[in-house]
């Protein structure tokens, strides 16, 4: 059920290629997120998508009908793609009421009705209608132009970071309202972002993009738990890499003997633990586990951070972040222990 | 104990240094608004001292409904042309690909530097039985489009590109985005614009004299040449005044309170370009033709009376002499008026409020008055009550910062605000008085803004023909006196090399202007 097709897009502005032959199938009524550091390529991507750019090769093609190619481009105002970009965009001339009618058709009797309906979509009080945008916090102004957006009934939503601008706090109510809103509407969404948390949280398909091209497609928990490389890894999260010695399933590295996953390989290569799957254990003598030694804390509260560097004889460093429940005291000994599988990472290991 | 005498004492002496700075800047903006605020003085005396009667006799007359009616269907017809062809101009070389974008821009603005007698004396030049109506449109917008082509280009650079998207998105056909997102952004600048224009058109006298059209203006600098200084022109006065207040008064409306800035933070994505396909090159025929008009006419007229009149129009001791007043008269009012803007524009950033934006407004609605008026009310002011004073460079300069403080204005806020005023302070705490530290700072660094002011004001006083005429001393001939005095002589070669100096002088002050819009605009 694939809906949207993009195939071999490429974009080149000047000597810089920003779009380097990127493929994307998204299916009908997911969400999926594009997430990569700035200036990755993922906004042109998603400029050429809404029809404001135009690609230098390849096609995108929604629901079986080509709006892209090198030669012919459907105009943006013709592909019924809805858009939420990074502030919202608001009309500052316009009232709440007259942003959300924008695209509809003026004679339209139940113009009015609609409008009050999409406000109520978005959570939003129907007194808010005669205000001024600039008379709204960013997140209000973020459901407000959500509503606007879904008010043609767009095929196709999507979102330019638009929780960015938000604080802290307002941007996770704001995303978990706005993906309700979406999943409720049953419409393909995808969100460009460049923040790997909201990534993960927000879509079914995760895709990340460095460099003009998607280096990983996938679900959330996939990408996060086997990502292709060590930069994928890193820039999906906090990302422990060592090298290995693999064989029947197991790895031995630094931390001892660890089963691996994906385990057809043997020899030299590199594996990949996230942190939170090393648990750190109070110092006994028993068992084979790896020990180490605590310095450098940093106590912030619920959690802090400590440096920790095993016995071996080529010690290992690593910083982690653990919960203060227990907080360690400089030169303390622990005891270390991998929980779970750790992920083999494609490519030649490191020596 | 020590702490809390600290406390107490520190304030107190913080205080009193504030007021006494501040206070004594706004006295003195206070007394520059009284002055600027005199013709309307004026006006409301002559109405009163004319009585009732004599005033209505003189006003319900056939002569002025013509006047008027030639007034308001001029500017009825000259704004709105000049409107349209500003936001065609703009849009070209803003927004498209059209080829040597940035030439037409030059050229868009270069008609500035031309004064509107000499495009008259040009047009003239080339058809000489050009009159009326008609003419008077055709010249005025060829004259003054430019005062709404730089707010509106300047607009047009300043729009979010991100809004047009969005309206795209929502399924806005191109023309549909143009008329319901980017049109009613570019409201402001059309409105203040259009503004502009339109009082430039009710104070004009020397473009509509040459064209024998008559206007409130002419009339009045007629019967101030046959009648001196009648009732008449008086109340012929109080008409052109109302008919000024009329016109704020309707760009008020027009323009509205609402806002039209951009929501949200960050910086503005640079604005897209139109790409215009198979008409990038038929678009340039719109600016061509609008530069033959503006800038070609005046420079073949002005070509071939220099090339008619030969050597012996060159009448050196003449021009040196008028040319020598001219930079004279300019460099004096340029300074004067800057100085007068200093303090209110160092109030208007500094110590923002109420009363700081009640005077600025006198300067702005003072500086509406059309120049006759000035004239006429510093001519019967000096007259009556300050004799000696009356033709002197003292008088004419209170004219020129009367109806010019604003351009100076402008420039010294901009530059001031640049200034932290944490400079000021770090001096203070250095151990100079408030007053040296103002000095030395933020006055010292505003410095390139008080030039930038300085020049647009000598460029408004260079070109300033009406109350020039009417209040500058015995024996002062000016570049724009002798011009006219020489093209009303019919002596067309004669005043040739004046218009060529006036236009010379003119070039790289309406270039700064160029910039300055520029740099407003941020980019």
């Amino acid at each position: 059920m694939s809906f949207l097709k993009v195939k071999g897009l490429h974009r080149r502005f000047g000597s810089v290629a920003a779009l380097d032959g990127v493929d994307l199938v998204v299916a009908s009524g997911s969400r999926t997120a594009i997430v990569g550091p700035s200036g990755c390529g993922k906004t042109t991507l998603l400029r050429m998508i809404a029809g404001f750019d135009v690609p230098d090769g390849g096609t995108i093609t929604v629901d079986g009908v080509v709006l892209a190619d090198a030669q012919n481009q459907l105009p943006a105002h013709k592909r019924g793609i809805g858009l939420v970009a990074q502030d919202g965009s608001l009309f500052p001339h316009l009232t709440v009421s007259d942003n959300i009618g924008f695209g509809l058709d003026r004679n339209f009797d139940g113009r009015e009705k609609l409008v009050s309906e999409l406000i109520d979509m978005v959570g939003l009080e129907r007194s808010m209608l005669a205000r001024k945008p600039e008379q709204l916090s960013g997140g209000q102004q973020q459901r407000v132009a959500l509503a606007r957006a879904l008010a043609r009934k767009p095929r196709l939503m999507l979102l330019d970071e638009p929780f960015s601008a938000l604080d802290t706090g307002l941007r996770a109510t704001t995303r978990r309202a706005v993906t309700e809103v979406l999943v409720a509407a049953g419409i393909t969404t995808i969100l460009v972002t460049h923040d790997q948390n909201e990534a993960l949280a927000f879509a079914d398909q995760v895709a990340v993009m460095r460099a003009g091209k998607f280096s990983q497609i996938g679900s959330p928990r996939e990408i996060y738990a086997r990502p292709v490389d060590a930069a994928t890894a890193r820039f999906l999260g906090e990302a422990i890499v060592l090298p290995a010695d693999i064989a029947d399933g197991f790895a031995d590295c630094a931390l001892g003997r660890v089963a691996v996953v994906g385990g057809a390989r043997t020899g030299r290569a590199d594996i990949m633990v996230r942190p939170e799957q090393i648990e750190v254990l109070a110092y006994g003598e028993d068992g084979k586990d790896v020990t180490g030694m605590a310095s450098q804390i940093d106590f912030s509260g619920p959690s802090y951070d400590v440096t920790i560097t095993t016995d071996a004889a080529a010690p290992f460093v690593m910083r982690l972040s653990l919960p203060s429940r227990n907080v360690l005291g400089e030169g303390d000994r622990v005891r270390l222990r991998v929980a779970g599988a750790a992920h083999v990472l494609s490519g030649p290991g490191s020596q | 104990m020590t702490s809390s005498i600290s406390h107490i004492a520190a304030p107190m002496i913080r205080r009193k240094r504030g007021i006494s700075v501040s206070s004594w800047t706004f006295g003195i903006a206070v007394v520059v608004a009284l002055l600027a605020l005199l013709p309307f003085a004026f006006v409301i005396w002559a109405t009163i001292a004319t009585g009732p009667e004599t005033a209505y006799r003189l006003i319900a007359r056939p002569r002025v409904g013509l006047l008027l009616a030639n007034t308001v269907a001029l500017v009825l017809i000259t704004v709105p042309i000049c409107a349209l062809l500003a936001v065609a101009l703009a849009y070209l070389t803003e927004r498209t690909d059209m080829p040597g974008r940035r030439l037409w821009a030059w050229l868009c603005i270069t008609p500035l530097a031309v004064p509107a007698f000499v495009h008259s004396y040009a047009w003239i030049g080339l058809w000489p039985s050009l009159h009326g109506l008609g003419a008077g449109v055709a010249i005025s917008v060829v004259a003054y489009f430019p005062f709404l082509y730089l707010p509106v280009a300047a607009a047009f650079r300043l729009l979010d590109p991100a809004l047009e998207d969005q309206a795209a998105s929502l399924g806005l056909s191109p023309a549909a985005v143009f008329r319901r997102v980017v049109l009613p952004q570019l409201r402001l600048s059309l409105c203040g614009g259009s503004l502009l224009v339109g009082l430039h058109l009710l104070a004009e006298y020397g473009l509509f004299a040459m064209i024998r059209f008559d206007t409130f203006t002419t009339a009045i600098v007629e019967q101030f040449q046959s009648t001196y200084n009648g009732v008449a022109a008086h109340m012929l006065a109080l008409v052109l005044v109302i008919c000024c207040f009329a016109l704020i008064g309707f760009e008020a409306v027009l323009r509205g309170r609402n806002r039209y800035a951009r929501l949200g933070s960050g910086v503005a994505r640079l604005a897209g370009i139109t790409r215009l396909g198979r008409w990038r090159y038929a678009a340039m025929l719109l600016p061509a033709l609008v530069a033959v008009f503006a800038l070609g006419i005046p420079a073949y007229t002005l070509t071939r009376w220099l090339v008619a009149g030969g050597a012996k129009i060159w009448r050196m001791d003449e021009i040196g002499l008028a040319l020598s007043q001219t930079l004279l008269i300019c460099v004096i009012g340029g300074l004067v008026t800057v100085l007068a803007a200093l303090p209110v524009a160092w109030l208007s950033v500094r110590k923002a409020g109420r009363s700081s934006r009640l005077v600025e407004s006198c300067y702005y609605l003072a500086s509406s008055m059309p120049g006759v008026v000035v004239a006429l009310a510093l001519v019967t002011v000096t007259v009556r009550v300050a004799l000696p004073l009356y033709q002197t460079v003292a008088t004419i300069t209170l004219a020129y910062v009367i109806m010019f403080l604003p351009r100076a204005l402008v420039s010294l806020r901009t530059s001031i605000a640049q200034v932290p005023v944490e400079l000021e302070q770090a001096a203070a705490s250095l151990g100079r008085s408030p007053g040296r530290a103002l000095l030395a700072t933020t006055v010292r660094l505003a410095a390139p803004g008080a030039a930038a002011g300085m020049a647009l004001t000598s460029l408004g006083i260079l070109n300033e023909l009406t109350a020039t005429q009417m209040l500058a001393p015995n024996g002062t001939r000016t570049l724009a006196m002798a011009f006219w005095a020489l093209s009303g002589e019919i002596d067309y070669a004669g005043a040739a090399p004046y218009a060529v100096l006036m236009v010379v002088f003119s070039l790289p002050m309406t270039w700064l202007l160029h910039h300055q819009s520029r740099k407003i605009a941020g980019r």
